[in-house]
C-alpha cells in the first residue's frame, strides 16, 4: 500500500498510522472468534455437499429459488432504504434541532428495539388482516428495525464538530454536504445491519405470509427428511449477505473520520422555522405512534381482552428468569468475543484484518434457524454431553449477535485517536495492558451500548431459541410463539407485555444518551 | 543516554522513505530533525520508537542496541503533536501512567509536574488545560519514567503562535534539567535553530548536514540547506582566489577550494544600504516594516548586467527608508559560493 505523504501531514496522526502486523494477543482470540462465527456455515457446506452436486444444482435452477432471491433482495432493499431515510432524518432532527420535545422523541426512536417484530407483524395484521405480503413485510420490518440506524448516526452526530459544518457554509455549500459524508461509516453500519436483519428475518415474514429464503428453508426443513435443499438454500442466502458485506467494506474507502483531539465542547442547534417545525413534528410523531404507540395499544387490548384467561405467575416468572440470564449471558460472551475482532478491524489495515471483521459479519446474515440447525448437528455429532444444554443456546446468540457487538466495539474504538495507544505503548504497557488500560476505557461507552443492543436482540430471538433451548425451558418468546401458534392471543398477551417492558429499559437509556450531552 | 541511529533505511511499497540515515545524538545533547514535510523525518521518529521497523540498519541507546525490541521495551519517551494526554485520566495519572504504582512513584510524578511547573494542576481533567499546558503535560508524562532519549514530534504545531515562543523556552528548560538526551522533529527552521544544539538538515530521505545551528547558517553544506535554514539571496557568480564576481561586485567568500562557475547566496542582514555612490544602486520597492527591524526590496539599475536584479535587505527598524528612496548596496562579510 503506497503511502501519501501529503494525505498523512494533512490528517495529522504523524504518529498513529495505521498498523499492519496484528500482535499475538489480538490474533489468537479473534481467529477464535472467527472459527466460532464460521461454523454454521461449515456445517452448511458439509450438509448441501452431503446430497451430491446435482441437488445442489438441481436445487439452485429450481424457478421457485429466483423468485425467492428477488423476493429476500427486494425486501431487504427496501427496508435498509427506508430504514436509513427514518433512522437518519429522526437522528438530525432530535440532535441537531430544536425540535420540539426532542428528548421524548430521542428515547421513543430508540423505543421499537424493544417489540420483537413478529410481535408487532402480528398486531398490524390482526388489526389490517389486508396487509399481508410485500407491503405489509417491509412496513414491519423498517418500524422495528430503523433504531439500527438511528443509534448509530445520533451518537456520530453528537461527536461532529460543528465547526466542519459552519466552513461548509462559508463556502457556500449546504451544511449536509458536510454533515451526510461524516455520517457515513456509522450509517452504513447501520445499514448494513438492517439488509442483514431483512435477509435473515423469519418470524414476522412468515406472519406476513410472504415467502423468502427463510421461510422456504423452514418450510423445506420440516417438510423432508432429506436436509439437502435446506442446507443449499441456507449456503445460497450466505453468498448474498457476503456480497453485501464486501460491497459495504469496498464502500468505506479511505477517508478518516476519527475525531482528533477534545471533542467539541458545545453543540449548537439549528433553529427550525414554524413551518418545517410543524413538519417535522407531524413526522417524528407519526414514526412514534406507529413504531411505538400502535404496538403497545395493540399489546394493552389484548392484555385486556385475555385477562379472563388466566394467567400462571409461576410460570411467567420462569420465563422471565430464563429469557435474562439467557440474553444476558449470549450478550456477555459475544461482546467478549467482539472486543479483539473489533479493535482490529479499528486499528489495523491488513488482509488478515479484514477477514477476520468480514468473518465476524457471517453469523447475522444466517438465520436464526440455521445457526440452530448446524449447532444441533454439530452437538449431536461432536459435543454431545452439550445437546440441548444451554451452553448451546448462549452459542448460537453469540454466533448471531457477533455482528452487531463487532460494529459497537469498532466504531467506539476509532473514536479515540491511535495515538493515545502509541504513547502507552512508549510507556513501557506492552500491546495487552494497552488495551486493557487505554483502547477499552476509552471505549467502554460504545462497548456497553453494544452489549446493551445484543442483549436486547438476543430476547427477542425466537427460531434459534425454539430449537436450542434445554428441554423442559421456555422463554418469554417461546411462550408467546406456542400460545399465538395455538391462536390464544390473549394469554399471549402478558409474555409479550413482559418482553416489551423488560426490552424498553436498555432501549430507554440508549435513547437518553444521545440527547443527553448537551447539557 | 547517547543515541546512535546507523545506517537506517525504509521503504513503503517501493517509495524509499529513509535512505541509509546515521544520526548520532550525544548524552544530554537537544537535536533537532529538520526537514519539509515528506522528507521522512517521521518515519525516522517511528522507528527509533519501534512503531514502524527498518527494512536496514539498527538504533542503539547507551550502547545498547535496541532495533529488535518492541515499543514497551525501548525506554523511549514521545511527546506527540497535541499532546495526546489520556482524557479518562486526571494529569498527575496521566504523568504517572509510565510508573509503577507506589509513594515514590506519586512523588516522582509530582517531581516531573514540578519540573514544567504545573505543580498545582495534578486533579485536572486533560481537556480543563489550555494548550501548552497539555504540551507540558505530556512531557512531563514522557520524563517521568526516565526514559533513555525523550522524541518530540512537532509538540508545538497546534499551538497558538504567541504562545509558542514560551511553551518553547519551557520545554527547553524543563528537558535540560531532566538531563534529557531528547530529538525534536520539526519543519519549522526557526524552532530548530532556536531551540536545539545540534541541527541535523533532512532531505529526501537522507540526512544532508548536521551541526550546531550557527554553524549549519554560517557554513551549508549546499545551496539547498542554504536557503531551508534562513532567506538568502541567489546570485550566478564566477569565483577564484577566494573572491565571487556577481552583480554585487566581487565578493569575499569562505573559501572551500572550490572554484569556477557558480552561485553565490547572500543573507538578508548582510546588505549594508548607503547613500547611492560609486557601487551597486538599486531602488527601494517595497518596505515591510515589522518594529525591531525591517525588510527592504530592492531593485538594482542596469549597470552591469544587474538589470531587474531584486534583492531583500533587513536593516534596522529605524533606519526610515521609503518606498521609492534610492539606495546604495553593499555586502558585508564574506558570502557563500556554491559551484553549479
Amino acid at each position: 500500500m503506497a503511502r501519501t505523504v501529503t494525505s498523512s501531514s494533512a490528517r495529522g496522526t504523524r504518529l498513529g498510522r495505521p498498523l499492519r502486523r496484528v500482535p499475538r494477543v489480538l490474533l489468537v482470540p479473534a481467529v477464535l472468534t472467527a472459527l466460532i462465527s464460521l461454523l454454521p456455515v461449515a456445517y452448511l457446506v458439509v450438509r448441501a455437499s452431503g446430497g451430491g452436486i446435482e441437488t445442489v444444482v438441481e436445487t439452485i435452477w429450481r424457478a421457485r429459488t429466483w423468485e425467492l432471491t428477488v423476493a429476500s433482495l427486494g425486501l431487504a432493499a427496501a427496508v435498509t432504504l427506508l430504514s436509513i431515510f427514518v433512522g437518519v432524518s429522526l437522528a438530525w432532527l432530535v440532535v441537531r434541532t430544536d425540535l420540539p420535545g426532542r428528548r421524548v422523541f430521542g428515547v421513543l426512536a430508540a423505543l421499537p428495539l424493544a417489540v420483537p417484530s413478529y410481535v408487532a407483524a402480528y398486531i398490524w395484521i390482526a388489526a389490517f388482516p389486508g396487509l399481508t405480503g410485500f407491503t405489509g413485510s417491509v412496513l414491519v420490518l423498517t418500524l422495528v428495525s430503523y433504531p439500527y440506524v438511528y443509534l448509530p448516526v445520533a451518537a456520530a452526530l453528537a461527536r461532529i464538530d460543528p465547526a466542519m459544518e459552519e466552513v461548509a457554509l462559508s463556502l457556500g455549500r449546504g451544511r449536509m454536504s458536510v454533515v451526510l459524508r461524516q455520517l457515513r461509516p456509522s450509517a452504513a453500519a447501520g445499514a448494513l445491519l438492517v439488509a442483514m436483519y431483512a435477509l435473515g428475518e423469519f418470524g414476522a415474514v412468515s406472519i406476513m405470509r410472504f415467502d423468502v429464503f427463510t421461510t422456504q428453508i423452514y418450510t423445506s426443513y420440516r417438510a423432508s427428511f432429506d436436509r439437502t435443499p435446506a442446507a443449499v438454500l441456507g449456503l445460497l442466502l450466505v453468498v448474498v449477505t457476503f456480497v453485501i458485506v464486501v460491497a459495504e467494506s469496498r464502500s468505506r474507502g479511505r477517508a478518516a473520520y476519527a475525531t482528533r483531539g477534545a471533542p467539541p465542547r458545545r453543540r449548537r442547534v439549528v433553529a427550525l422555522r414554524p413551518a418545517g417545525k410543524a413538519a417535522a413534528l407531524v413526522w417524528s410523531g407519526a414514526v412514534a405512534a406507529a413504531a411505538v404507540g400502535f404496538p403497545f395499544a395493540g399489546i394493552c387490548y389484548w392484555l385486556l381482552e385475555g385477562a379472563s384467561s388466566g394467567v400462571r405467575p409461576d410460570r411467567l416468572l420462569a420465563a422471565f428468569g430464563a429469557t435474562v440470564g439467557m440474553a444476558a449471558a449470549g450478550a456477555l460472551v459475544s461482546t467478549a468475543l467482539a472486543v479483539p475482532v473489533g479493535v482490529i478491524a479499528a486499528r489495523y489495515r491488513s488482509r488478515t484484518a479484514s477477514v477476520l471483521e468480514q468473518a465476524s459479519y457471517v453469523g447475522h446474515a444466517l438465520p436464526g434457524i440455521v445457526v440452530a440447525l448446524s449447532l444441533v448437528f454439530f452437538a449431536v455429532r461432536y459435543a454431545y454431553p452439550l445437546y440441548q444444554r444451554w451452553p448451546m443456546l448462549v452459542l448460537a446468540y453469540a454466533v448471531l449477535f457477533l455482528p452487531a457487538a463487532v460494529g459497537a466495539v469498532r466504531a467506539s474504538v476509532l473514536q479515540s485517536p491511535p495515538v493515545l495507544e502509541e504513547v502507552a505503548r512508549s510507556l513501557g504497557r506492552g500491546p495487552f495492558a494497552v488495551m486493557r488500560q487505554v483502547t477499552l476505557p476509552l471505549a467502554l461507552p460504545g462497548v456497553t451500548a453494544g452489549a446493551a443492543l445484543v442483549f436486547l436482540t438476543a430476547m427477542k430471538e425466537l427460531p434459534a431459541t425454539l430449537l436450542l433451548r434445554p428441554t423442559g425451558m421456555d422463554t418469554l418468546a417461546t411462550r408467546l410463539w406456542t400460545e399465538t401458534g395455538s391462536g390464544a392471543y390473549g394469554a399471549a398477551a402478558p409474555y409479550a407485555a413482559v418482553l416489551m417492558l423488560v426490552a424498553a429499559v436498555p432501549g430507554f437509556v440508549l435513547g437518553r444518551r444521545s440527547t443527553k450531552e448537551d447539557t | 543516554m547517547r543515541l546512535e541511529v546507523d545506517g537506517v533505511s525504509k521503504a513503503f511499497g517501493g517509495t524509499r522513505v529513509l535512505d541509509d540515515v546515521s544520526l548520532v545524538v550525544d548524552d544530554g545533547e537537544l537535536a533537532a530533525v529538520l526537514g519539509p514535510s515528506g522528507c521522512g523525518k517521521t518515519t525516522l521518529l517511528r522507528i527509533v520508537a519501534g512503531f514502524e521497523s527498518a527494512d536496514a540498519g539498527s538504533v542503539a541507546v547507551g550502547g545498547a542496541d535496541i532495533t529488535s525490541l518492541p515499543p514497551e521495551r525501548r525506554r523511549i519517551g514521545i511527546v506527540p503533536q497535541e499532546a495526546a494526554l489520556f482524557p479518562h485520566l486526571t494529569v498527575r495519572r496521566n504523568v504517572g501512567f509510565g510508573l509503577p504504582r507506589g509513594a515514590a512513584s506519586a512523588e516522582r510524578a509530582r517531581e516531573c509536574l514540578d519540573l514544567v511547573g504545573l505543580s498545582g494542576f495534578g486533579d485536572r481533567m486533560p481537556h480543563e488545560l489550555s494548550g501548552g499546558q497539555q504540551q507540558r503535560v505530556a512531557l512531563a508524562r514522557a520524563l517521568a519514567p526516565g526514559p533513555g532519549v525523550v522524541l518530540l514530534d512537532e509538540p508545538f504545531n497546534a499551538l497558538d503562535r504567541s504562545l509558542r515562543v514560551s511553551v518553547r523556552d519551557d520545554v527547553r528548560d524543563a528537558l535540560k534539567r531532566a538531563g534529557a538526551t531528547a530529538v525534536l522533529v520539526t519543519h519549522d527552521q526557526e524552532e530548530a535553530m532556536s531551540m536545539a544544539d545540534t541541527v541535523a538538515v533532512m532531505r529526501e530521505g537522507r540526512i544532508v548536514q548536521k551541526d550546531e545551528p550557527a554553524s549549519v547558517y554560517a557554513a551549508p553544506r549546499d545551496l539547498g540547506v542554504a536557503t531551508f535554514v534562513g532567506e538568502a539571496v541567489i546570485l550566478p557568480a564566477s569565483a577564484a582566489g577566494g573572491v565571487a564576481s556577481c552583480v554585487l561586485g566581487a565578493l569575499p567568500y569562505a573559501a572551500g577550494g572550490s572554484e569556477g562557475q557558480g552561485r553565490v547566496a547572500v543573507r538578508p542582514e548582510q546588505f549594508v544600504l548607503t547613500v547611492p555612490g560609486g557601487g551597486t544602486v538599486g531602488r527601494v520597492e517595497r518596505v515591510e516594516f515589522f518594529g525591531h527591524d525591517a525588510a527592504l526590496t530592492v531593485v538594482l539599475d542596469g549597470e552591469r548586467d544587474g538589470e531587474g536584479v531584486v534583492i531583500r535587505a533587513r536593516t534596522r527598524g529605524d533606519a526610515g527608508h521609503r518606498t521609492g528612496d534610492r539606495v546604495g548596496v553593499e555586502v558585508e562579510g564574506s558570502v557563500l559560493f556554491f559551484v553549479s
